[in-house]
């Protein structure tokens, strides 16, 4: 048995948890799929590797999940953000949550939210090369482009709502596209009912979108939405100085109002 | 009627002009690798051949994504409503797998099963399916699980059997399918007696659906098997809006102060609003009675009251899953359950 394996085991043998969220093998050889582990003996099936991506914090907040007691959940740098905006958002309650975090050497249990304060502390931030390049590729694009590349990306959009579904950070029971008294956002799955169903869901998660990119990985018609929130993320990481999920702070973009607000509206 | 011919691949070409002449749109499989859906096409060249699956099916052409089916305007005290009558464009929808083809029973049975659904039927009356057999699978394809397979000819009123590079079998199947073929019949020869099995993929059954139509009523009331197998599922509508049969549709008004649209659009049984009562009760309130449904929708009560499987084992469902549900393996898991 592996270090996370021996983890998920003890947690469980202790009565420290219920349940252990990790990852599993999945269809494929090279698919992960989430599992559930809730008896000692099951430790060995979980698996940590580069195939492991889906944000798992999801699950924390899926009543049939939390039924079945305190939880662990094995973490990426990622996941442990989103418990801690998750937090930021009176969502979890500290020490409702065991975070295993995976990727930087050994599995220490963060048991509640200080520790995690202080284990993101040490791990790099910010956006990797990878998607450094594809924004400033996207930024670099003259404005007829731009809107060019969103049509064709925003065409596929069959308004499945996975990227909600899968998201971490899309918590609300009801949905504005599914508010219809009176109906904000387009109901049909066409050009314009696509640009607002992902421009406003985009709007609704900037300053709080982790850029786990969970919603990507999720979308049936592989649309680059992760690359709408990551654009937004900058932009209110300019405007307010804040990134989300480093801490557990009670300030964040989208819930704080200043009386040195510069917008007229507030007031 | 059964008649197989020959036609080349080369000849393809200009059998589609002949039908784009003869008034069809035709739509067929085509993208790139990681995403191939059914668009339409004017030319053989853009038509993909060697895909396992499109991304999407091609239930659009019949039932689209989104349907605009009555206009209204308020003025004053008045209300006047105009219908928006049914958009049926003779179509040939060509290169679908076998499974698809199969598909249209089930949808069709649906549509037509208490009234005859307006915007559906002439759709369909108007469609023609040059079906296309598959010459390989995925471990998500399950089609020999329900009653169909690689080479099924069901639903298809021509099916395309590729004999080699060159050349295709082509079964001609119905009167729709002898029209289409009657577009170019110098493009046909005469068959040399070649089987098309030897060219089929070859697909192993994982249950066998009568047992499971059988036995799910049973399994209806053990809440943890349902609970177990959907706990990672995260109530979305992936798996309905790709899929071939499913059939969920929600009617909504398009409106401002005086003026709207009403439309019908694809819905899904995945969504935990789908059954929201206006009370707020919810009869389907968790997911694993969502994921029930699901699966009891397809392989129990369809076959009971419409005498017609809701799956044709297509796999796409599983393939578009964000967290790897994976249906053939779910349902095989439930045939194995004592009960
Ligand atoms: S997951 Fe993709 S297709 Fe589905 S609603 Fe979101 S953007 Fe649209
Ligand atoms: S919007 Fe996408 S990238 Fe941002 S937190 Fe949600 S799933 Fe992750
Ligand atoms: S089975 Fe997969 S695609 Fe279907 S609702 Fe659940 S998560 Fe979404
Ligand atoms: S349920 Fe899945 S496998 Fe069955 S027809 Fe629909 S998409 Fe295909």
């Amino acid at each position: 048995m592996n270090e996370l394996q021996q983890t998920a085991k003890d947690l469980l043998e202790k009565n420290a948890v219920a349940v252990v969220i990790g990852y599993g093998m999945g269809s494929e050889p090279s698919l992960r799929r989430a599992v559930f582990v809730r008896k000692p003996d099951q430790a060995p099936q979980l698996i940590f590797d580069e195939s492991c991506r889906q944000n798992l914090a999801f699950y924390v907040l899926k009543p049939e999940v939390k039924a079945l007691g305190k939880a662990a959940v094995v973490a990426r740098t990622p996941t442990l953000r989103t418990l801690l905006q998750l937090a930021t958002e009176n969502q979890i309650t500290d020490e409702s949550v065991v975070a295993l975090p995976v990727g930087n050497g050994s599995v220490q249990p963060l048991t509640n939210f200080a520790a995690i304060e202080q284990y993101l502390a040490n791990v790099p931030r910010g956006f990797t090369a990878q998607e450094q390049q594809e924004l400033a590729a996207i930024k670099s694009k003259t404005l007829a482009d731009r809107w060019a590349f969103w049509k064709s990306e925003l065409s596929r959009c069959i308004k499945c709502y996975a990227c909600r579904a899968a998201c971490p950070m899309c918590y609300c029971s009801k949905c504005i596209v599914e508010v219809n008294q009176p109906q904000w956002v387009p109901v049909p799955s066409d050009m314009l009912g696509n640009l607002e169903w992902n421009v406003i869901r985009a709007m609704h998660l900037a300053g709080r979108c982790i850029s786990c990119g969970s919603c990507a990985d999720a979308c049936p018609a592989h649309i680059r939405i992760d690359l709408l929130n990551q654009l937004l993320a900058t932009e209110a990481m300019q405007q307010f100085g804040a990134e989300p999920g480093l801490s557990v702070r009670k300030d964040y973009a989208l819930a704080t109002f200043k009386p040195t607000d510069k917008e007229e509206f507030i007031r | 009627m059964n008649e197989s011919k020959i036609i080349l691949k080369k000849s393809l070409g200009e059998w589609f002009n002949m039908m784009t002449a003869g008034g069809y749109r035709v739509v067929g499989p085509v993208g790139q690798d990681g995403q191939i859906d059914f668009e339409p096409v004017t030319s053989p060249d853009a038509v993909r051949f060697d895909h396992v699956q499109t991304n999407n099916s091609g239930k659009w052409v019949m039932f689209p994504r989104y349907e605009a089916m009555m206009r209204f305007r308020l003025s004053g005290k008045e209300v006047q409503a105009g219908e928006i009558p049914p958009q049926a464009p003779p179509t040939v929808l060509f290169g679908a797998h076998p499974c698809d083809a199969a598909s249209l029973a089930t949808l069709n049975a649906v549509f037509t099963w208490d009234s005859s659904d307006a915007y559906f039927e002439p759709k369909l009356a108007n469609t023609t399916i040059i079906g296309l057999s598959c010459t390989k699978g995925d471990s998500y394809c399950f089609c020999t699980s329900v009653g169909g397979g690689p080479g099924d000819t069901r639903g298809s009123d021509v099916l395309l059997t590729p004999l080699d590079g060159e050349k295709f079998l082509a079964e001609i199947l119905t009167e729709k399918g002898k029209s289409v073929v009657g577009l170019a019949p110098q493009l046909f020869s005469a068959a040399d007696g070649t089987s098309k099995e030897a060219a089929l993929a070859k697909i192993p059954a994982r249950f066998n659906h009568r047992d499971v139509t059988a036995k799910l009523p049973s399994l209806f009331p053990k809440e943890d098997v349902w609970k177990e197998q959907s706990l990672r599922c995260l109530g979305c509508g992936a798996c309905a809006y790709v899929c071939p049969t499913c059939s969920c549709f929600d009617i909504q008004d398009e409106r401002d102060r005086y003026t709207g649209v009403r439309i019908r659009c694809w819905d899904s049984c995945g969504f935990g609003l789908f059954t929201l009562h206006a009370s707020n009760h919810n009869p389907r309130h968790k997911q694993s009675e969502r994921w029930r449904q699901r699966v009891m929708h397809k392989f129990s009560y369809q076959p009971e009251r419409l005498n017609v499987l809701g799956c044709v084992g297509c796999g796409r469902c599983s393939r578009s899953c964000p967290v790897d549900m994976n249906l053939g393996e779910h349902v095989a898991a439930l045939a194995e359950i004592k009960v």
